[in-house]
Protein backbone atom coordinates (compact mmCIF):
# COMPACT_ATOMS: atom_id res chain seq x y z
CA UNK A 1 0.00 0.00 0.00
CA UNK A 2 3.06 2.79 1.22
CA UNK A 3 4.89 1.40 -1.82
CA UNK A 4 1.93 1.80 -4.35
CA UNK A 5 2.22 5.55 -2.80
CA UNK A 6 5.14 6.17 -3.22
CA UNK A 7 5.76 4.73 -6.76
CA UNK A 8 2.59 7.26 -7.00
CA UNK A 9 3.99 9.77 -5.93
CA UNK A 10 7.68 9.70 -7.77
CA UNK A 11 6.08 9.01 -11.53
CA UNK A 12 4.00 12.23 -10.97
CA UNK A 13 6.73 13.85 -9.62
CA UNK A 14 8.45 13.36 -12.83
CA UNK A 15 5.58 13.48 -15.15
CA UNK A 16 5.74 16.86 -13.69
CA UNK A 17 9.18 17.07 -14.26
CA UNK A 18 8.75 16.16 -18.38
CA UNK A 19 5.79 18.89 -18.35
CA UNK A 20 7.86 21.29 -16.83
CA UNK A 21 10.18 20.77 -19.64
CA UNK A 22 7.95 20.99 -21.91
CA UNK A 23 7.02 24.02 -21.22
CA UNK A 24 10.42 25.44 -21.35
CA UNK A 25 11.03 24.10 -24.70
CA UNK A 26 8.31 25.40 -26.03
CA UNK A 27 8.76 29.30 -24.60
CA UNK A 28 12.61 28.92 -25.58
CA UNK A 29 10.98 27.75 -29.50
CA UNK A 30 8.62 31.05 -28.65
CA UNK A 31 11.17 33.01 -28.34
CA UNK A 32 13.43 32.05 -30.82
CA UNK A 33 10.80 32.32 -33.37
CA UNK A 34 10.09 35.92 -32.15
CA UNK A 35 13.70 36.80 -32.57
CA UNK A 36 13.74 35.43 -35.89
CA UNK A 37 11.38 38.12 -36.80
CA UNK A 38 12.79 40.75 -35.61
CA UNK A 39 15.92 39.92 -37.35
CA UNK A 40 13.64 39.79 -40.53
CA UNK A 41 12.16 43.20 -39.92
CA UNK A 42 15.76 44.45 -38.69
CA UNK A 43 18.11 43.35 -41.67
CA UNK A 44 16.54 46.20 -44.15
CA UNK A 45 17.74 48.64 -41.25
CA UNK A 46 21.15 46.94 -40.71
CA UNK A 47 22.00 46.75 -44.35
CA UNK A 48 21.19 50.46 -44.83
CA UNK A 49 23.17 51.69 -42.06
CA UNK A 50 26.21 49.57 -42.88
CA UNK A 51 26.13 50.24 -46.47
CA UNK A 52 25.82 53.84 -45.80
CA UNK A 53 29.56 53.72 -43.76
CA UNK A 54 31.25 51.06 -46.24
CA UNK A 55 33.36 52.31 -49.31
CA UNK A 56 32.55 51.36 -52.74
CA UNK A 57 35.23 49.42 -52.67
CA UNK A 58 34.14 47.39 -49.39
CA UNK A 59 30.80 47.01 -50.81
CA UNK A 60 32.16 45.42 -54.32
CA UNK A 61 34.13 43.20 -52.36
CA UNK A 62 32.91 42.43 -49.22
CA UNK A 63 29.69 41.17 -48.30
CA UNK A 64 26.08 42.52 -47.89
CA UNK A 65 25.79 41.50 -44.38
CA UNK A 66 28.91 42.41 -43.08
CA UNK A 67 29.96 44.97 -40.66
CA UNK A 68 32.02 47.78 -42.29
CA UNK A 69 35.64 47.26 -41.83
CA UNK A 70 36.02 51.48 -40.75
CA UNK A 71 33.55 53.75 -40.06
CA UNK A 72 33.34 55.81 -43.70
CA UNK A 73 31.06 58.78 -43.27
CA UNK A 74 31.63 60.58 -46.41
CA UNK A 75 28.55 59.32 -47.64
CA UNK A 76 26.41 60.60 -44.93
CA UNK A 77 28.25 64.19 -46.12
CA UNK A 78 27.51 63.28 -49.73
CA UNK A 79 24.00 62.40 -49.24
CA UNK A 80 23.47 65.20 -47.61
CA UNK A 81 24.99 68.54 -49.41
CA UNK A 82 26.34 67.39 -53.08
CA UNK A 83 24.64 64.35 -53.92
CA UNK A 84 23.51 64.56 -57.69
CA UNK A 85 19.29 65.28 -57.58
CA UNK A 86 19.60 65.34 -61.51
CA UNK A 87 21.43 68.29 -63.12
CA UNK A 88 21.64 69.92 -59.27
CA UNK A 89 24.17 68.60 -57.43
CA UNK A 90 23.25 70.18 -53.44
CA UNK A 91 22.52 67.05 -51.67
CA UNK A 92 19.12 66.20 -49.90
CA UNK A 93 19.51 69.25 -47.82
CA UNK A 94 17.16 72.13 -49.65
CA UNK A 95 14.73 69.00 -50.26
CA UNK A 96 14.91 68.26 -46.43
CA UNK A 97 14.38 72.00 -45.46
CA UNK A 98 11.61 71.84 -48.18
CA UNK A 99 9.69 68.95 -46.71
CA UNK A 100 9.90 70.94 -43.23
CA UNK A 101 8.36 74.26 -44.58
CA UNK A 102 5.83 71.79 -45.94
CA UNK A 103 4.93 69.54 -43.38
CA UNK A 104 4.98 72.26 -40.70
CA UNK A 105 1.62 74.34 -41.71
CA UNK A 106 0.24 71.69 -43.70
CA UNK A 107 0.20 69.81 -40.47
CA UNK A 108 -0.98 72.50 -38.18
CA UNK A 109 -3.60 73.67 -40.63
CA UNK A 110 -5.32 70.38 -40.60
CA UNK A 111 -5.34 69.09 -37.20
CA UNK A 112 -6.97 72.38 -36.53
CA UNK A 113 -9.33 71.90 -38.73
CA UNK A 114 -10.12 68.56 -37.71
CA UNK A 115 -10.55 69.81 -34.18
CA UNK A 116 -12.76 72.29 -34.96
CA UNK A 117 -14.76 70.05 -37.72
CA UNK A 118 -15.00 66.49 -35.05
CA UNK A 119 -16.21 69.15 -32.58
CA UNK A 120 -19.22 70.17 -34.42
CA UNK A 121 -19.71 66.71 -35.80
CA UNK A 122 -19.69 64.79 -32.59
CA UNK A 123 -21.66 67.44 -29.62
CA UNK A 124 -23.69 69.61 -32.67
CA UNK A 125 -24.74 67.69 -34.38
CA UNK A 126 -27.53 68.94 -36.91
CA UNK A 127 -30.35 66.84 -40.02
CA UNK A 128 -27.85 65.80 -41.97
CA UNK A 129 -24.29 65.87 -40.41
CA UNK A 130 -24.10 62.37 -39.96
CA UNK A 131 -23.71 62.22 -44.23
CA UNK A 132 -21.59 65.22 -44.17
CA UNK A 133 -19.23 62.92 -41.76
CA UNK A 134 -19.85 59.82 -43.94
CA UNK A 135 -19.43 62.29 -47.37
CA UNK A 136 -15.98 63.81 -45.40
CA UNK A 137 -15.12 59.97 -44.35
CA UNK A 138 -14.98 58.75 -48.14
CA UNK A 139 -12.58 61.38 -49.26
CA UNK A 140 -9.89 59.87 -47.11
CA UNK A 141 -10.12 56.50 -48.79
CA UNK A 142 -10.15 57.48 -52.66
CA UNK A 143 -7.07 56.84 -55.01
CA UNK A 144 -5.73 60.02 -55.09
CA UNK A 145 -4.74 59.72 -58.77
CA UNK A 146 -8.82 60.34 -59.33
CA UNK A 147 -7.79 64.08 -58.19
CA UNK A 148 -4.35 64.59 -59.60
CA UNK A 149 -5.55 66.04 -62.96
CA UNK A 150 -8.13 68.41 -62.22
CA UNK A 151 -5.90 69.27 -59.19
CA UNK A 152 -2.87 70.36 -61.40
CA UNK A 153 -5.06 72.35 -63.38
CA UNK A 154 -6.53 74.24 -60.40
CA UNK A 155 -3.25 74.84 -59.14
CA UNK A 156 -2.44 76.26 -62.17
CA UNK A 157 -5.61 78.84 -62.48
CA UNK A 158 -4.79 79.85 -58.33
CA UNK A 159 -1.15 80.54 -59.39
CA UNK A 160 0.05 78.31 -56.91
CA UNK A 161 1.43 75.32 -59.20
CA UNK A 162 4.59 73.92 -58.30
CA UNK A 163 5.33 76.06 -55.11
CA UNK A 164 5.69 74.98 -51.38
CA UNK A 165 2.19 76.94 -50.77
CA UNK A 166 0.48 75.15 -53.11
CA UNK A 167 1.31 71.47 -51.85
CA UNK A 168 0.61 72.79 -48.28
CA UNK A 169 -3.35 73.94 -49.71
CA UNK A 170 -3.39 70.25 -51.26
CA UNK A 171 -2.30 67.74 -48.06
CA UNK A 172 -4.54 70.44 -45.83
CA UNK A 173 -7.40 69.73 -48.65
CA UNK A 174 -7.09 65.57 -48.61
CA UNK A 175 -6.27 65.28 -45.04
CA UNK A 176 -8.96 67.13 -43.30
CA UNK A 177 -10.81 63.89 -43.83
CA UNK A 178 -8.81 61.81 -41.36
CA UNK A 179 -8.05 64.21 -39.16
CA UNK A 180 -11.61 65.58 -38.73
CA UNK A 181 -12.28 61.43 -38.09
CA UNK A 182 -9.79 61.18 -35.25
CA UNK A 183 -10.89 64.13 -33.39
CA UNK A 184 -15.23 62.94 -33.99
CA UNK A 185 -14.16 59.83 -32.69
CA UNK A 186 -12.77 61.51 -29.51
CA UNK A 187 -15.20 63.91 -29.04
CA UNK A 188 -17.80 61.60 -29.31
CA UNK A 189 -17.26 59.60 -26.31
CA UNK A 190 -17.62 63.09 -24.00
CA UNK A 191 -21.54 63.06 -22.41
CA UNK A 192 -24.15 64.92 -24.67
CA UNK A 193 -25.17 66.37 -20.90
CA UNK A 194 -21.82 68.26 -19.94
CA UNK A 195 -22.61 70.21 -23.13
CA UNK A 196 -26.33 70.70 -22.68
CA UNK A 197 -25.62 72.26 -18.99
CA UNK A 198 -22.76 74.39 -20.19
CA UNK A 199 -25.29 75.93 -22.47
CA UNK A 200 -27.63 76.05 -19.61
CA UNK A 201 -25.05 78.41 -18.14
CA UNK A 202 -24.56 80.26 -20.97
CA UNK A 203 -21.54 79.40 -22.54
CA UNK A 204 -21.86 79.32 -26.51
CA UNK A 205 -20.31 77.24 -29.38
CA UNK A 206 -16.40 78.44 -29.17
CA UNK A 207 -16.60 78.98 -24.91
CA UNK A 208 -17.51 75.12 -24.55
CA UNK A 209 -14.78 74.54 -27.15
CA UNK A 210 -11.79 76.00 -25.57
CA UNK A 211 -12.80 75.38 -21.52
CA UNK A 212 -13.96 71.80 -21.91
CA UNK A 213 -12.82 70.39 -25.60
CA UNK A 214 -9.55 72.06 -25.77
CA UNK A 215 -7.83 70.78 -22.38
CA UNK A 216 -9.14 67.47 -23.12
CA UNK A 217 -7.60 66.93 -26.30
CA UNK A 218 -4.07 66.96 -26.24
CA UNK A 219 -3.99 62.90 -26.88
CA UNK A 220 -6.12 63.10 -29.92
CA UNK A 221 -4.05 66.29 -31.04
CA UNK A 222 -0.46 64.18 -30.43
CA UNK A 223 -1.95 61.03 -32.25
CA UNK A 224 -3.51 63.27 -35.07
CA UNK A 225 -0.03 65.44 -35.42
CA UNK A 226 2.18 62.36 -35.64
CA UNK A 227 -0.07 60.78 -38.26
CA UNK A 228 -0.06 63.71 -40.43
CA UNK A 229 3.61 64.47 -40.07
CA UNK A 230 4.16 60.71 -41.54
CA UNK A 231 1.47 60.79 -44.34
CA UNK A 232 3.12 64.21 -45.48
CA UNK A 233 6.60 63.40 -44.55
CA UNK A 234 6.63 60.13 -46.39
CA UNK A 235 4.06 61.71 -49.30
CA UNK A 236 5.44 60.54 -52.81
CA UNK A 237 2.39 60.89 -55.52
CA UNK A 238 1.43 64.76 -54.26
CA UNK A 239 5.12 65.36 -54.34
CA UNK A 240 6.36 64.30 -57.83
CA UNK A 241 2.65 65.54 -59.20
CA UNK A 242 2.74 68.92 -57.96
CA UNK A 243 6.38 70.46 -57.62
CA UNK A 244 8.88 71.36 -59.56
CA UNK A 245 12.87 71.55 -59.50
CA UNK A 246 13.13 73.86 -55.90
CA UNK A 247 9.84 72.87 -54.19
CA UNK A 248 10.30 69.45 -54.48
CA UNK A 249 9.98 67.76 -50.90
CA UNK A 250 12.41 64.60 -49.61
CA UNK A 251 10.83 61.49 -50.95
CA UNK A 252 11.33 63.00 -54.32
CA UNK A 253 14.93 63.94 -54.04
CA UNK A 254 15.85 60.60 -52.51
CA UNK A 255 14.14 58.74 -55.33
CA UNK A 256 16.07 60.91 -57.86
CA UNK A 257 19.12 60.52 -56.06
CA UNK A 258 18.96 56.34 -56.53
CA UNK A 259 17.20 56.81 -59.66
CA UNK A 260 19.62 59.13 -61.35
CA UNK A 261 22.17 57.50 -64.32
CA UNK A 262 24.79 60.16 -64.47
CA UNK A 263 28.12 58.41 -63.18
CA UNK A 264 29.29 55.66 -61.11
CA UNK A 265 26.32 54.03 -58.94
CA UNK A 266 27.18 55.07 -55.06
CA UNK A 267 25.13 52.37 -53.37
CA UNK A 268 26.30 54.28 -50.05
CA UNK A 269 25.56 57.53 -50.68
CA UNK A 270 21.74 56.05 -52.26
CA UNK A 271 21.43 54.20 -48.49
CA UNK A 272 22.68 57.16 -46.50
CA UNK A 273 20.16 59.29 -48.14
CA UNK A 274 17.05 56.86 -47.52
CA UNK A 275 18.38 56.90 -43.65
CA UNK A 276 18.05 60.53 -43.69
CA UNK A 277 14.95 61.04 -45.48
CA UNK A 278 13.46 58.32 -42.68
CA UNK A 279 15.24 59.64 -39.74
CA UNK A 280 12.19 62.67 -38.63
CA UNK A 281 9.64 60.23 -39.13
CA UNK A 282 11.60 57.10 -37.19
CA UNK A 283 12.22 59.69 -34.59
CA UNK A 284 8.56 60.55 -34.08
CA UNK A 285 8.09 56.93 -33.92
CA UNK A 286 10.47 56.13 -31.55
CA UNK A 287 9.52 59.05 -29.16
CA UNK A 288 5.85 58.33 -29.34
CA UNK A 289 5.23 55.20 -30.58
CA UNK A 290 2.07 54.80 -28.90
CA UNK A 291 0.16 57.56 -30.26
CA UNK A 292 1.47 56.47 -33.40
CA UNK A 293 0.02 53.14 -33.07
CA UNK A 294 -3.23 54.50 -31.87
CA UNK A 295 -3.36 56.56 -35.13
CA UNK A 296 -2.67 53.68 -36.88
CA UNK A 297 -5.59 52.03 -35.34
CA UNK A 298 -7.91 54.23 -34.81
CA UNK A 299 -9.23 54.41 -38.40
CA UNK A 300 -9.82 50.77 -38.86
CA UNK A 301 -11.10 49.29 -35.38
CA UNK A 302 -14.42 49.97 -34.57
CA UNK A 303 -14.04 52.16 -30.84
CA UNK B 1 -29.45 88.04 -34.57
CA UNK B 2 -27.14 86.58 -32.31
CA UNK B 3 -29.41 83.67 -31.68
CA UNK B 4 -29.84 83.25 -35.56
CA UNK B 5 -25.75 83.31 -35.60
CA UNK B 6 -25.66 81.08 -32.35
CA UNK B 7 -28.03 78.42 -33.85
CA UNK B 8 -25.92 78.72 -37.28
CA UNK B 9 -21.98 78.33 -36.19
CA UNK B 10 -21.67 74.64 -36.02
CA UNK B 11 -22.60 74.39 -39.56
CA UNK B 12 -20.45 77.98 -40.47
CA UNK B 13 -17.80 76.60 -38.49
CA UNK B 14 -18.15 73.29 -41.12
CA UNK B 15 -18.68 74.76 -44.14
CA UNK B 16 -15.49 75.83 -45.42
CA UNK B 17 -14.01 72.20 -45.09
CA UNK B 18 -17.31 70.35 -46.34
CA UNK B 19 -17.17 72.65 -49.12
CA UNK B 20 -13.76 71.97 -49.73
CA UNK B 21 -14.00 67.97 -49.68
CA UNK B 22 -17.09 68.63 -51.87
CA UNK B 23 -15.32 70.61 -54.58
CA UNK B 24 -11.78 69.07 -54.14
CA UNK B 25 -13.19 65.62 -53.75
CA UNK B 26 -16.30 65.16 -55.13
CA UNK B 27 -16.39 67.69 -57.99
CA UNK B 28 -13.13 66.62 -58.69
CA UNK B 29 -13.62 62.82 -59.01
CA UNK B 30 -16.82 63.93 -61.32
CA UNK B 31 -14.49 65.76 -63.48
CA UNK B 32 -11.99 63.01 -64.05
CA UNK B 33 -15.45 60.46 -65.29
CA UNK B 34 -16.02 63.62 -67.48
CA UNK B 35 -13.24 63.84 -69.14
CA UNK B 36 -12.63 59.83 -69.29
CA UNK B 37 -15.59 60.05 -71.96
CA UNK B 38 -13.99 62.34 -74.38
CA UNK B 39 -10.96 61.93 -76.84
CA UNK B 40 -8.74 64.03 -74.36
CA UNK B 41 -5.35 64.33 -75.34
CA UNK B 42 -2.29 66.68 -74.22
CA UNK B 43 -4.91 68.88 -73.02
CA UNK B 44 -8.75 67.97 -71.99
CA UNK B 45 -11.17 68.65 -73.96
CA UNK B 46 -15.11 68.83 -72.62
CA UNK B 47 -16.86 66.97 -76.32
CA UNK B 48 -18.17 63.55 -75.30
CA UNK B 49 -17.43 61.15 -77.20
CA UNK B 50 -18.80 57.90 -75.48
CA UNK B 51 -16.46 55.07 -74.48
CA UNK B 52 -13.54 55.06 -76.66
CA UNK B 53 -11.35 55.63 -73.55
CA UNK B 54 -12.54 52.65 -72.32
CA UNK B 55 -12.41 50.46 -75.46
CA UNK B 56 -8.56 51.77 -75.53
CA UNK B 57 -7.69 50.85 -72.33
CA UNK B 58 -9.38 47.34 -73.04
CA UNK B 59 -7.23 46.74 -75.80
CA UNK B 60 -3.86 48.49 -74.14
CA UNK B 61 -1.25 45.40 -73.22
CA UNK B 62 0.06 47.61 -70.89
CA UNK B 63 -3.05 48.20 -69.24
CA UNK B 64 -3.87 44.39 -68.74
CA UNK B 65 -0.43 44.05 -67.41
CA UNK B 66 -1.00 46.86 -64.87
CA UNK B 67 -4.85 44.67 -63.81
CA UNK B 68 -2.70 41.65 -63.88
CA UNK B 69 -0.18 43.02 -61.79
CA UNK B 70 -2.58 44.58 -59.09
CA UNK B 71 -4.20 41.03 -59.04
CA UNK B 72 -1.23 39.09 -58.43
CA UNK B 73 0.86 41.76 -55.66
CA UNK B 74 -3.12 42.30 -53.88
CA UNK B 75 -3.34 38.54 -53.34
CA UNK B 76 -0.09 37.94 -52.41
CA UNK B 77 0.07 41.04 -50.54
CA UNK B 78 -2.90 40.77 -48.52
CA UNK B 79 -2.75 36.98 -47.63
CA UNK B 80 0.90 37.20 -46.51
CA UNK B 81 0.71 39.85 -44.45
CA UNK B 82 -2.56 38.46 -43.22
CA UNK B 83 -1.00 35.56 -42.23
CA UNK B 84 2.35 37.10 -40.69
CA UNK B 85 0.40 40.01 -39.22
CA UNK B 86 -2.02 36.96 -37.06
CA UNK B 87 1.04 35.08 -36.53
CA UNK B 88 3.19 37.46 -34.68
CA UNK B 89 0.25 38.80 -32.46
CA UNK B 90 -0.87 35.48 -31.51
CA UNK B 91 2.85 34.79 -30.88
CA UNK B 92 2.80 37.71 -28.68
CA UNK B 93 -0.32 37.38 -26.91
CA UNK B 94 1.56 34.39 -24.96
CA UNK B 95 3.13 36.65 -21.66
CA UNK B 96 6.31 37.76 -23.71
CA UNK B 97 8.55 39.52 -21.67
CA UNK B 98 9.89 41.56 -24.19
CA UNK B 99 6.76 41.95 -26.13
CA UNK B 100 7.12 46.08 -25.96
CA UNK B 101 10.43 45.91 -27.82
CA UNK B 102 9.52 43.37 -30.52
CA UNK B 103 6.47 45.52 -30.83
CA UNK B 104 8.78 48.35 -32.05
CA UNK B 105 10.80 46.40 -33.85
CA UNK B 106 8.02 44.75 -35.56
CA UNK B 107 6.03 48.04 -36.54
CA UNK B 108 8.68 50.24 -37.22
CA UNK B 109 8.64 49.90 -41.16
CA UNK B 110 5.39 51.12 -41.11
CA UNK B 111 7.04 54.64 -40.02
CA UNK B 112 8.81 54.90 -43.66
CA UNK B 113 8.07 55.84 -46.77
CA UNK B 114 7.78 53.55 -49.39
CA UNK B 115 10.39 55.26 -51.43
CA UNK B 116 12.76 54.69 -48.80
CA UNK B 117 11.28 50.74 -48.24
CA UNK B 118 11.72 50.32 -52.11
CA UNK B 119 15.26 51.86 -51.97
CA UNK B 120 16.20 49.46 -49.42
CA UNK B 121 15.28 46.37 -51.02
CA UNK B 122 16.38 47.25 -54.34
CA UNK B 123 19.80 47.11 -52.96
CA UNK B 124 19.22 43.98 -50.84
CA UNK B 125 17.88 42.34 -53.48
CA UNK B 126 20.50 44.14 -56.80
CA UNK B 127 21.42 40.54 -58.31
CA UNK B 128 25.08 40.27 -58.05
CA UNK B 129 25.89 42.35 -54.79
CA UNK B 130 23.11 41.44 -52.61
CA UNK B 131 21.32 38.50 -51.22
CA UNK B 132 22.90 36.56 -54.09
CA UNK B 133 26.56 37.25 -53.11
CA UNK B 134 25.45 36.73 -49.70
CA UNK B 135 24.37 32.90 -50.66
CA UNK B 136 27.69 32.43 -52.77
CA UNK B 137 29.67 33.67 -50.01
CA UNK B 138 27.98 31.07 -47.84
CA UNK B 139 28.50 28.20 -50.41
CA UNK B 140 25.47 28.05 -52.60
CA UNK B 141 27.92 29.18 -55.34
CA UNK B 142 24.96 29.09 -57.97
CA UNK B 143 22.17 30.74 -56.18
CA UNK B 144 20.70 32.94 -58.34
CA UNK B 145 17.83 35.55 -57.63
CA UNK B 146 17.53 38.51 -60.27
CA UNK B 147 13.84 38.77 -59.40
CA UNK B 148 14.07 42.37 -60.22
CA UNK B 149 15.36 42.12 -63.71
CA UNK B 150 13.00 39.21 -64.77
CA UNK B 151 9.92 40.46 -66.16
CA UNK B 152 7.78 37.49 -65.07
CA UNK B 153 9.10 37.68 -61.87
CA UNK B 154 9.81 41.58 -61.08
CA UNK B 155 6.53 41.74 -59.17
CA UNK B 156 7.30 39.53 -56.79
CA UNK B 157 9.68 41.78 -55.57
CA UNK B 158 7.09 43.93 -54.83
CA UNK B 159 5.12 41.75 -52.78
CA UNK B 160 8.42 41.10 -50.87
CA UNK B 161 9.18 44.48 -49.74
CA UNK B 162 5.24 45.85 -49.68
CA UNK B 163 4.63 42.57 -47.07
CA UNK B 164 7.95 43.77 -44.79
CA UNK B 165 6.65 47.11 -44.77
CA UNK B 166 2.70 46.16 -43.53
CA UNK B 167 2.35 43.04 -41.97
CA UNK B 168 3.66 44.55 -38.62
CA UNK B 169 0.66 46.88 -38.76
CA UNK B 170 -2.03 43.95 -39.26
CA UNK B 171 -0.01 42.69 -36.53
CA UNK B 172 -0.84 45.75 -34.08
CA UNK B 173 -4.50 45.44 -35.27
CA UNK B 174 -4.58 41.97 -34.63
CA UNK B 175 -3.30 42.30 -30.89
CA UNK B 176 -5.35 45.25 -30.31
CA UNK B 177 -8.36 42.25 -31.54
CA UNK B 178 -6.59 39.87 -29.19
CA UNK B 179 -6.72 42.09 -26.16
CA UNK B 180 -10.21 42.43 -26.66
CA UNK B 181 -11.15 39.14 -26.69
CA UNK B 182 -13.57 38.22 -23.69
CA UNK B 183 -11.34 36.38 -21.21
CA UNK B 184 -13.84 35.04 -18.99
CA UNK B 185 -14.75 32.48 -22.16
CA UNK B 186 -10.96 31.70 -22.76
CA UNK B 187 -10.94 31.23 -18.89
CA UNK B 188 -13.86 28.49 -18.47
CA UNK B 189 -12.43 26.68 -21.94
CA UNK B 190 -8.79 26.27 -19.85
CA UNK B 191 -10.51 24.92 -17.19
CA UNK B 192 -12.59 22.19 -19.36
CA UNK B 193 -9.03 21.29 -20.41
CA UNK B 194 -9.56 22.40 -23.94
CA UNK B 195 -5.77 22.77 -25.68
CA UNK B 196 -4.07 26.13 -26.26
CA UNK B 197 -4.26 26.10 -29.98
CA UNK B 198 -8.02 24.78 -30.29
CA UNK B 199 -8.52 27.61 -27.95
CA UNK B 200 -7.29 30.11 -30.63
CA UNK B 201 -8.70 28.07 -33.54
CA UNK B 202 -12.18 28.01 -32.61
CA UNK B 203 -12.75 30.76 -29.87
CA UNK B 204 -10.30 33.50 -30.30
CA UNK B 205 -10.18 33.78 -34.06
CA UNK B 206 -13.61 33.74 -35.27
CA UNK B 207 -14.17 35.90 -32.32
CA UNK B 208 -12.17 38.60 -34.48
CA UNK B 209 -14.10 38.48 -37.79
CA UNK B 210 -14.26 42.30 -38.01
CA UNK B 211 -10.72 42.53 -37.52
CA UNK B 212 -10.21 40.41 -40.21
CA UNK B 213 -12.27 42.65 -42.13
CA UNK B 214 -10.51 45.73 -41.21
CA UNK B 215 -7.02 44.54 -42.20
CA UNK B 216 -8.40 43.50 -45.19
CA UNK B 217 -9.70 46.72 -46.14
CA UNK B 218 -6.21 48.65 -45.13
CA UNK B 219 -4.31 45.97 -47.05
CA UNK B 220 -6.64 46.04 -50.11
CA UNK B 221 -6.74 49.88 -49.80
CA UNK B 222 -2.95 49.95 -49.61
CA UNK B 223 -2.60 47.62 -52.77
CA UNK B 224 -4.66 49.62 -55.35
CA UNK B 225 -2.91 53.03 -54.57
CA UNK B 226 0.56 51.20 -54.00
CA UNK B 227 1.97 53.74 -56.69
CA UNK B 228 5.84 54.71 -54.58
CA UNK B 229 6.79 51.25 -53.75
CA UNK B 230 6.63 50.29 -57.57
CA UNK B 231 8.49 53.80 -58.53
CA UNK B 232 11.28 53.23 -55.59
CA UNK B 233 12.04 49.55 -56.62
CA UNK B 234 11.70 48.80 -60.41
CA UNK B 235 9.95 52.03 -61.72
CA UNK B 236 7.86 50.02 -63.07
CA UNK B 237 10.09 47.86 -64.88
CA UNK B 238 11.77 45.91 -66.68
CA UNK B 239 9.77 47.70 -69.57
CA UNK B 240 6.45 47.60 -67.93
CA UNK B 241 6.53 44.34 -66.69
CA UNK B 242 5.63 45.76 -63.13
CA UNK B 243 3.16 48.58 -64.21
CA UNK B 244 0.10 48.72 -61.82
CA UNK B 245 -2.80 50.52 -62.35
CA UNK B 246 -1.65 53.92 -60.54
CA UNK B 247 1.73 53.94 -62.35
CA UNK B 248 0.01 53.34 -65.67
CA UNK B 249 -2.46 56.42 -64.52
CA UNK B 250 0.86 58.44 -63.55
CA UNK B 251 2.66 57.46 -67.04
CA UNK B 252 0.28 58.51 -69.07
CA UNK B 253 -0.88 61.95 -67.33
CA UNK B 254 2.63 62.93 -67.15
CA UNK B 255 5.01 61.24 -69.39
CA UNK B 256 2.43 60.12 -72.08
CA UNK B 257 0.36 63.61 -72.12
CA UNK B 258 -2.42 61.24 -72.59
CA UNK B 259 -5.46 62.70 -70.24
CA UNK B 260 -8.18 60.50 -71.72
CA UNK B 261 -6.22 57.20 -70.82
CA UNK B 262 -4.93 59.01 -67.74
CA UNK B 263 -8.35 59.49 -66.19
CA UNK B 264 -10.58 56.70 -67.68
CA UNK B 265 -8.05 53.93 -65.37
CA UNK B 266 -7.70 56.53 -63.02
CA UNK B 267 -11.76 56.14 -63.09
CA UNK B 268 -11.45 52.35 -63.40
CA UNK B 269 -9.18 52.55 -59.54
CA UNK B 270 -12.08 54.50 -57.91
CA UNK B 271 -14.49 52.25 -59.23
CA UNK B 272 -12.50 49.11 -57.48
CA UNK B 273 -11.86 51.03 -54.16
CA UNK B 274 -15.90 52.32 -54.31
CA UNK B 275 -16.65 48.50 -54.80
CA UNK B 276 -14.43 47.38 -51.48
CA UNK B 277 -15.22 50.46 -49.44
CA UNK B 278 -18.75 51.71 -49.45
CA UNK B 279 -20.07 48.89 -48.13
CA UNK B 280 -17.44 48.65 -45.60
CA UNK B 281 -18.47 52.34 -44.63
CA UNK B 282 -21.92 51.72 -44.36
CA UNK B 283 -21.61 48.90 -42.04
CA UNK B 284 -19.38 50.97 -39.81
CA UNK B 285 -21.53 54.02 -39.77
CA UNK B 286 -25.10 51.86 -39.81
CA UNK B 287 -26.44 52.96 -36.41
CA UNK B 288 -26.15 50.34 -33.93
CA UNK B 289 -28.89 48.40 -32.00
CA UNK B 290 -26.91 47.29 -29.37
Amino acid sequence: MTDMSMNNAQSEKSAARVRLAQRIALRFGLYALLIVFALYYLMPLFVMVTTSLKSLDEIRTGSLLSLPRELDFSSWATAWSSACTGIQCEGLRPFFWNSVLLSVPAVFLSTLLGAVNGYVLAQWRFKGSNVLFALMLFGCFIPFQVVILPMAMTLGVLKIAGTIGGLVFVHVVYGIGFTTLFFRNYYVTVPQELVKAAKVDGAGFFRIFFSIFLPISPPIIVVTVIWQFTQIWNDFLFGVSFSQAGTQPITVALNNIVNSTTGVKEYNVDMAAAIIAALPTLFVYVVAGKYFIRGLTAGSVKG
Amino acid sequence: MTEWLEKHVPKMVLAPSFIAIFVFVYGFIGWTAYVSFTRSKLLPKYDLKGTIQYERLADSPRFEVALTNLAIFGILFILFATVIGLALAILLDQKIRTEGPLRTIYLYPMALSFIVTGTAWKWILNPGLGIESVMHDLGWTDFAFNWLVDPKLAIYTIVIAGVWQSSGFVMALFLAGLRSVDNEVIRAAMVDGVSTPRIYMSIIIPSMAPIFLSAFIVLSHLAIKSFDLVIALTGGGPGYATDMPATFMYAMAFSRGDIGQAASSATVMMIIVTAIIVPYLYSELRPRHD
